[in-house]
């Protein structure tokens, strides 16, 4: 037992010395979700931050930007808030980043805010996560965002009734109450709610319901991965198709890999987005082929987004502040802070601390031959209506 | 030989206990003050796995959803916490009771089966309570976790921050109060019959031992401890998730108490404090491929100590007194 310790005390004493502080430098700690299930979007966020300084360079205001990536393994709130006590307490970071995990986004805000750290939320996109600490900005998208807008536009455009479908969880359940909300208060009715499982749904009856009931529009929402190609051929099958009801849904459902399981069923569905890898302006045309260039020609998604822009958040408070790092001077430079994204124009809401942007309003149809996402409307300056 | 003079003899404390102790008290303070809040986590843990060795070392009732009342205490606590009663004490009393008394619930329907069937039993407990508490999400807070808890000073004088100091004095004064309960219960008779009914419960019967009585008491204890566990997580780090329930939470304590050496209590805080130290260093090293040198570790171990680290030292250290 004794040798166990003595082995455990070495391994962490050359830890220990590796760690010593260097000058000038800003250190940021990201924590991610590198293992487990989520490692995929995880990379997706490190590829974002990657690239970043690949093009911005690792120094700003004077001061070397240096990264300590941990992985908390999934959701694991306990684990997130120690790594985070521990980035502070240890590694003397300056910046907690990353945040791919609503609770584990929610576990280092307590951290943010009682160490008076800058905290920088690249992903995780319930409403509340940003009240959890007043050094907290977020660069991704919320929930309630998105679908609050994109409800008050469904209602705008002379939909009447709608039926909803959102997976029984979380991020579903909060994404179609917004929806519903929007479009309640906009005139708008909505004739049938339903939820379904959050694991290996079978759709055929959910659709066939949806079939029997007949509504002029349904709003679905599932998590993205392999649900929307599953919807879509349930969809298909019980002949639910834009061609007698409106099908509205976030930009999960039309992803490349579920347009092309979908093939032509797809036509006609209008999806709500803050980001379009297709979009054909020069600054996301020239981000994109720099990702695919870096990433083995994959597309970058909304992790990639949401991590490049925070990491654009961060380069740019720095240089507001002059390299001074400490919570209080970044956020009071980051509030209010506006650009031209790869996505398109955002800002930090200067009371709330939250993204502001514009959603994107897509229609699949075809382009050269294959179904693509189209923009067709954009609603400008869209906030979360919840804070 | 006397078997109450046996009994003492067994129950000595050797110096190998009395070296263990101070160091994990000391040792973290003194020489890894930042690593203070990882120490509290492994305490913990350590706890948890003592709660598993009671029943899978000593009874032999193998579960794969002890989680269940690590989640059941860590809710518990978080509850009583969020709806405005932060000390944390009466909380760790409060959990425990509240574990314990699902233990004694479900440890009806665990000593009716054995083997194969306890598995199953286990594991469908553990995904059963994920669903339940994701189902009750305006009461756990669903996938988002449960917010606003908020840990009162321990015994009004220390705050919890995230130095992680008061955290790990708490949970290591616990985990040591506990070890020695669970010490004594297991070199008590109760104990001893507890061993064999998990060698052979047919022959323990005819001796008149009451196997089911048994049983459901050490499941209801070990529940209580686990339930301790997690509201000790719950309280230090003021988070509680549906994963707190989860079945890797179950299979990972599994892991470090057969890494550790099962029946034999300090297998279960040794098999913590290396899988976490080694996890902990591992990931910090490379934060994406870690659970390759994780199971490497896991298959040598196991291939050349089968009975655990603490099992393989026993074994080497009574090959050298036979030369």
């Amino acid at each position: 037992m004794k040798k166990t310790l003595m082995t455990i005390c070495a391994l962490a004493l050359s830890l220990a010395g590796g760690a010593a502080l260097a000058q000038e430098t800003v250190k940021i700690g990201v924590i991610n979700a590198y293992s487990g299930q989520f490692a995929d979007p995880a990379a997706q966020l490190d590829a974002g931050i990657k690239l970043y300084m690949q093009i911005h360079g690792d120094a700003v205001a004077g001061k070397k930007i240096e990264i300590i990536r941990k992985d908390v393994g999934g959701i694991a709130p306990d684990v997130a808030k120690r790594l985070a006590e521990e980035l502070v307490v240890r590694e003397g970071v300056d910046i907690l980043a990353g945040n791919l995990l609503t609770p584990n986004a929610l576990a280092v805000g307590a951290v943010s805010e009682e160490a008076e750290k800058f905290m920088v939320v690249m992903n995780a996109a319930t409403s509340i996560i940003i009240k959890k600490s007043p050094y907290m900005a977020r660069t991704s998208l919320t929930a309630a965002q998105l679908n609050h807008a994109f409800g008050e536009w469904v209602a705008d455009n002379g939909v009447k009734e709608v039926y909803t479908m959102v997976t029984d969880y979380g991020p579903g359940i909060g994404s179609g109450a917004a929806f519903e909300a929007a479009f309640v208060a906009k005139g708008g009715k909505v004739v049938g709610a339903d939820r379904t499982p959050v694991v290996n749904p079978d759709f055929s009856p959910f659709v066939q319901r949806i079939a029997d009931a007949k509504p002029e529009a349904l709003y679905a929402w599932v998590p993205g991965g392999t649900q929307p190609p599953a919807l879509g051929k349930a969809l298909a099958e019980r002949g639910v198709t834009p061609a007698n009801t409106k099908i509205y849904a976030q930009g999960e459902l039309t992803d490349d890999a579920a347009l092309e399981a979908m093939g032509d069923v797809a036509l006609g569905i209008v999806t709500a987005y803050h980001y379009n890898v297709h979009r054909d302006t020069p600054l996301n045309n020239e981000f994109v082929a720099a990702f695919k260039a870096a990433n083995d020609g994959r597309d970058p998604d909304i992790y990639a987004i949401g991590a490049y822009d925070g990491m654009h958040l961060i380069y740019e408070a720095l240089k507001k502040t002059n390299g001074d790092a400490s919570g209080p001077a970044l956020i009071a430079a980051a509030k209010g802070m506006a650009w031209e994204s790869p996505r398109g124009p955002m800002s930090i809401d200067p009371e709330t601390r939250d993204v502001v942007q514009t959603v994107w309003i897509r229609e699949v149809q075809k382009l050269d031959g294959k179904p693509a996402n189209v923009i067709i409307d954009q609603v400008d300056n869209a906030k979360d209506p919840t804070h | 030989m006397d078997p109450h003079l046996w009994l003492k003899r067994k129950g000595r404390i050797s110096p190998y206990e009395v070296v263990f102790w101070p160091i994990v008290l000391v040792l973290p303070f003194w020489l890894f003050p930042t690593y203070l809040s990882l120490s509290s986590q492994i305490a913990i843990t350590a706890l948890f796995c003592i709660s598993l060795d009671l029943i899978l070392g000593y009874a032999g009732i193998i579960s794969l959803g002890h989680a269940a009342f690590f989640g059941i205490g860590a809710y518990a606590a978080g509850l009583l916490s969020a709806h405005g009663w932060g000390e944390p004490l009466s909380g760790l009393a409060f959990a425990a009771v509240v574990a314990a008394f699902a233990g004694w619930i479900v440890s009806f329907m665990i000593v009716r089966v054995q083997h194969l069937a306890l598995l199953m039993i286990t594991l469908g407990l553990g995904f059963l309570l994920v669903e339940l508490a994701n189902s009750l999400g305006s009461f756990t807070g669903g996938a988002d976790g449960l917010q606003g808890i908020d840990t009162w000073k321990l015994l009004g004088v220390w705050k919890f921050s995230f130095w992680g100091k008061t955290a790990y004095a708490y949970s290591l004064a616990v985990l040591f109060i506990l070890f020695l309960v669970c010490r004594r219960i297991v070199r008590s008779p109760f104990g001893l019959t507890l061993e064999a009914i998990r060698e052979n419960p047919d022959r323990t019967t005819a001796l008149g031992a009451p196997n089911r009585a048994h049983l459901q008491k050490i499941f209801t204890l070990s529940a209580g401890i686990a339930g301790i566990a997690g509201a000790l997580l719950a309280q230090t780090t003021e988070t509680v998730s549906l994963e707190s329930l989860g079945f890797q939470r179950s299979a990972e304590i599994a892991i470090m108490l057969i890494l550790g050496g099962t029946g034999r209590l300090y297998g279960a805080i040794l098999g913590a404090i290396i899988f976490m130290v080694a996890r902990d260093q591992l990931a910090g090293m490379n934060p994406q491929y870690w659970y390759f040198w994780i199971g490497l570790l896991l298959m040598i171990v196991v291939l050349f100590m089968p009975r655990g680290i603490l099992g393989g030292l026993e074994r080497l250290a009574a090959l050298g007194r036979r030369r």
